[in-house]
């Protein structure tokens, strides 16, 4: 809206809303830069930035050196975490955590060893060299994350996907009261925040405008500021003090004028964000190898005997903080993490510096009195004028006191920055940001519930249809064996009517086309077990393999411990009878078959394998059975084989053979008739020439059929 | 052609009846068309219901499942009866419905402080299969004579398998806020607030028989009412 300063030559815009709180910046500006001693021990929560907490990769009891990485990031939305000082990790457990609930979370504990040793970081003297790409990773690997106070991943916010960046900003308003570290920073370290600068800008691609946006309360820092980007192209613009000018979306729309659309990032105007301190943290990360291990952090409040700005390893307890500064813990009212505006109590005084903390502040009764009571709410609106945002702070607070979340979002709570300049002004005192705060926590609760509500009806449902889907299944197969059984049944009486009316069709009725297939495979099963020469080679074949049976196990018991004997000799006893029982099954079947089969391989075949088994009974001696034995036994039963193989294919051409050689005979025999009778000269000599025509004529027919059926073969 | 136009010129009632009729079918036809094209599948309250109970599927309603309930209360049954869903979801249901919304019916069951999950307790596990079988989520992980686990991100603490496990090796165990899940709760009322309330339709009903006989006296009780139909107004 106006330039504030001479030199200033970027026009800044104006704000909706804002108040003017008491500065109180002086204090802690009084001193430079303090250091604090090495405490004894340090505590590093794994959850310093938001996104997933980082994974501890230490053991206890290892040795670290300072810069070393002792907690990995998990996923993009994460960061390590670096030890920063030398020391033995001395515990991995739940600590208290930097956080308003008070709560304990995962932190690695470092027993310090006062070396602070260093291990070695890789500089990059040009870092124009390396892609934006490996840049990034490099200030994400250095575990940096937004050092004004929010905390998010660095990396994640330098890589805006496909879009266009023309604005790179650094922020170093630092709008709420009493902090003064950025201030601290400017001033200190100057340079390092303009390379900062510098290496974000080619990072993005170059922006056309690079801009420092500091307000005016701090001349020191623009000084210095300008200073130091004298020679480049960054802009240095300064404002008028206003709270909150330092929010994100606030400082785009001061030095741009650019409204940032609700629920959406600043990308998306082409714009990026970044702390002064995390520019500066970024350009260390980069140029030295530098992991974050430090920051500045302002302590300040009467309670203390000093106040001032200290450069803090991250770890070091609050309570080693205070104890340098001189804390009167009678006269502090509380303590305050981070501004007074936007901060919260400290629940505990153990809990360590993290990488956002920017401020401890321990004032005094005088200084800080206690919130009085909350008043009733007069409706004078001058929440709605201070609010920065154009938000209905007193409509929000009647909603969100009667838990109306839908109209709570229709007058969008989730644009509300939580400032505080509502509560700062309301006449009643009323904590509206709480109830803001409590209201988001509910609503994002219930998306929360919702989603997993969701998800466990689509569980629900999913498992009721696989239930159906199953109880279906089983419906239908009782279905098909129902259907089955039940033909089976009409089948079996039809078929007993029809052996009832004509038994000799029975046999032909079961060739029928019409009956099931199962029948007819059982038909022809049966008539397959009926075939002599299949059962006899089942049976032999369950002989030998009996017999086989026993041979292992009598090699086993051959290399039996005496213990196990005696199982094995009940075993080879019971594999024993089982080859004496086929040998009777197979005999038996011999005996009914041998009048059809030629008796002489049978026998043969039986003897041997009679006396196969004797030698196998007899071998309790552990002796296996004798291979010449088993092998005549196989021959006969090749033998044996081969008869009733040749017997089935003593088919047309040995019996038309037959049937020539007789009729030769005869022939033979009737031409001797004819002679006999032409000699006597008979009168039957014609009916001898006629009978011996006919034969002859057989025999012409019978030779062609044979010489045919040969060719066939052939 | 010109007769027509002659007939409807000398008889204007006789037209004006046409005219209307006409009318009547081409809306009857569009009115019938778009009830075939448009027509809406199922019940939508019942969807809507249904995507505001919790889905534990815990029948504490006395409803097989969420779904069955969301029905039962189309039908006009009592929105109170989810235990789990407690007050918020009476409320949104109420929302919804635009009725009253009334307090839990403790006869189905208390609303939890804490979201529990089971846990099974896994050396004593005898690998039976019934939680198995009465999970509705499928949370339970395991095989018959196998030891059972809970997948505790998917188990909606219902409960239904405690039950029938036979060896009672399930335990329902209170999730443990984290500092990821915490949230700021809602300054309590001061007791300054609710004892001087200085705006008169600040007054809940709660209080408003105390203020009322404080005001009684001072004849501003005409006021009182007056200003209350106005927020009434503004809130409607």
């Amino acid at each position: 809206m106006s330039d504030s300063t001479a030199n200033n030559i970027i026009k800044t815009f104006d704000i909706p809303g804002g108040v003017h709180p008491p500065e109180n910046k002086a204090q802690s500006m009084q001193l430079p830069l303090g250091e604090v001693s090495i405490p004894s021990e340090l505590i590093y929560p794994l959850n310093q930035h938001i996104g997933t907490p980082a994974i501890a990769i230490v053991e206890v009891g290892q040795k670290v050196l300072a810069g070393q990485k002792i907690a990995d990031a998990v996923g993009a939305l994460s960061v390590p975490v670096h030890a920063s000082t030398s020391g033995t990790i001395s515990a991995i457990e739940d600590r208290i955590l930097p956080h308003t609930s008070g709560m304990k979370g995962p932190c690695i504990v470092l027993k310090t060893d006062g070396h602070h040793q260093f291990i070695d970081y890789q500089p990059c003297a040009d870092y124009r060299q390396l892609s934006s790409a490996e840049l990034i990773e490099k200030i994400r690997q250095a575990g940096i994350i937004g050092l004004g106070g929010a905390g998010f991943p660095t990396a994640i916010k330098l890589d805006p996907r496909n879009t266009c960046i023309d604005t790179l900003i650094l922020n170093g308003t630092e709008c709420e009261p009493y902090i003064t570290a950025d201030d601290r920073l400017m001033q200190d370290y100057a340079d390092d925040i303009v390379a900062g600068a510098e290496l974000l800008a080619y990072i993005l691609g170059e922006p056309a405008n690079i801009i420092i946006g500091i307000e005016d309360n701090k001349p020191d820092a623009i000084k210095a500021m300008q200073q130091a980007a004298k020679n480049t192209r960054i802009e240095i613009a300064s404002f008028p003090t206003k709270y909150p000018s330092g929010g994100e979306k606030q400082l785009i729309q001061i030095l741009t004028n650019k409204e940032v659309p609700s629920g959406k990032l600043p990308a998306m105007l082409g714009i990026v964000m970044q702390n002064v301190a995390t520019a500066m943290a970024a350009y260390r990360a980069v140029r030295f190898g530098e992991a974050l291990t430090w920051r500045i952090t302002t302590l300040v409040g009467e309670a203390l005997d000093v106040q001032r700005n200290l450069k803090v390893l991250l770890g070091t307890s609050v309570e080693h903080l205070l104890n340098e500064l001189g804390f009167q813990s009678n006269q502090a009212s509380r303590l305050i993490m981070g501004g007074p505006m936007m901060g919260v109590a400290l629940p505990d005084i153990k809990v360590p510096v993290i990488k956002t903390t920017a401020c401890i502040i321990a004032p005094s009764h005088e200084e800080m009195p206690d919130q009085p009571d909350a008043q009733a709410c007069i409706r004078c609106g001058l929440c709605a004028e201070a609010c920065p945002v154009s938000l209905l702070p007193q409509q929000l607070y009647w909603y969100a006191k009667s838990e109306e979340y839908e109209r709570l979002q229709n007058h969008n709570l989730f644009d509300c920055i939580e400032c505080g300049a509502c509560s700062y002004v309301c006449p009643s005192t009323i904590p509206l940001v709480q109830y803001y705060r409590a209201a988001k926590g509910n609503i994002l609760q219930q998306q929360q519930e919702k989603i997993r509500s969701d998800h466990a009806r689509q569980r629900f449902e999913f498992r009721q249809a696989r239930i159906e889907r199953a109880e279906a299944e089983k419906e239908v197969k009782r279905a098909v064996r129902k259907e089955a059984a039940e033909k089976a049944k009409a089948l079996a009486a039809k078929r007993k009517a029809e052996a009832a009316q004509n038994p000799e069709n029975n046999n032909r009725n079961n060739d029928a086309p019409a009956l099931d297939p199962v029948a007819l495979a059982m038909a022809r099963v049966k008539a397959k077990e009926q075939d002599p020469a299949v059962q006899k080679s089942k049976l032999e074949r369950a002989l030998t393999s009996a017999q086989g049976r026993v041979e292992k196990l009598q090699t086993r018991l051959d290399n039996a411990e005496t213990d196990q004997l005696e199982k094995f000799e009940s075993q080879v006893k019971q594999a024993q009878l089982r080859v004496q029982d086929a040998q009777k099954q197979l005999d038996a079947f011999n005996n009914t078959k041998s009048n059809t089969l030629n008796s002489d391989p049978t026998t043969l075949e039986k003897s041997d394998a009679e006396s196969a088994t004797t030698t196998i009974s007899n071998s309790k001696v552990l002796k296996p059975a004798s291979p010449e034995t088993l092998d005549a036994a196989t021959a006969a039963i090749e033998r044996a084989k081969a008869k009733t193989e040749a017997m089935a294919l003593m088919s047309q051409e040995e019996k038309l053979h037959e049937q020539l050689q007789s009729l030769e005979k005869r022939i033979a025999k009737a031409q001797l008739n004819l002679q006999n009778a032409q000699a006597e000269n008979s009168e039957h000599i014609a009916v001898f020439k006629a009978g011996l025509e006919k034969m002859q004529a057989k025999l012409a027919t019978t030779q062609a059929e044979l010489t045919s059926l040969q060719k066939e073969n052939q | 052609m010109v007769d027509m136009l002659e007939l409807i010129l000398n008889n204007p009632i006789i037209a004006a009846l046409i005219g209307l009729g006409g009318l009547a079918l081409v809306f009857g036809a569009i009115l019938g068309f778009a009830a075939v094209k448009f027509k809406v599948e199922g019940d939508p309250i019942v969807e809507q219901l249904d995507a505001l109970l919790p889905q534990t599927q815990c029948g504490q309603c006395g409803h097989p499942g969420c779904r069955p309930y969301a029905e039962g209360i189309a039908n006009g049954e009592a929105i109170n009866k989810c235990p789990p869903g407690g007050q918020a979801t009476i409320n949104a249901i109420a929302n919804l419905l635009d009725v009253e919304a009334p307090s839990l019916d403790e006869d189905h069951g208390q609303e939890a402080e804490l979201k529990t999950v089971a846990y099974i307790r896994e050396d004593e596990c005898i690998g039976c299969t019934k939680c198995i079988q009465a999970c509705p989520v499928d949370a339970i992980l395991g095989a018959a004579k196998l030891m059972h686990t809970v997948i505790a991100d998917e188990c909606t603490g219902c409960d239904l398998c405690v039950e029938p496990c036979p060896v009672d090796c399930i335990d329902m165990l209170a999730v443990e806020p984290t500092v990821s899940d915490w949230h700021w709760k809602k300054p309590e009322p001061s007791a300054a607030l609710l004892s001087t309330q200085l705006i008169a339709t600040d007054r809940s009903a709660l209080n408003e028989s105390v203020s009322a006989d404080t005001y009684i006296g001072s004849g501003q009780n005409n006021s009182n009412s007056d200003r209350k139909d106005d927020d009434e107004g503004r809130a409607a």
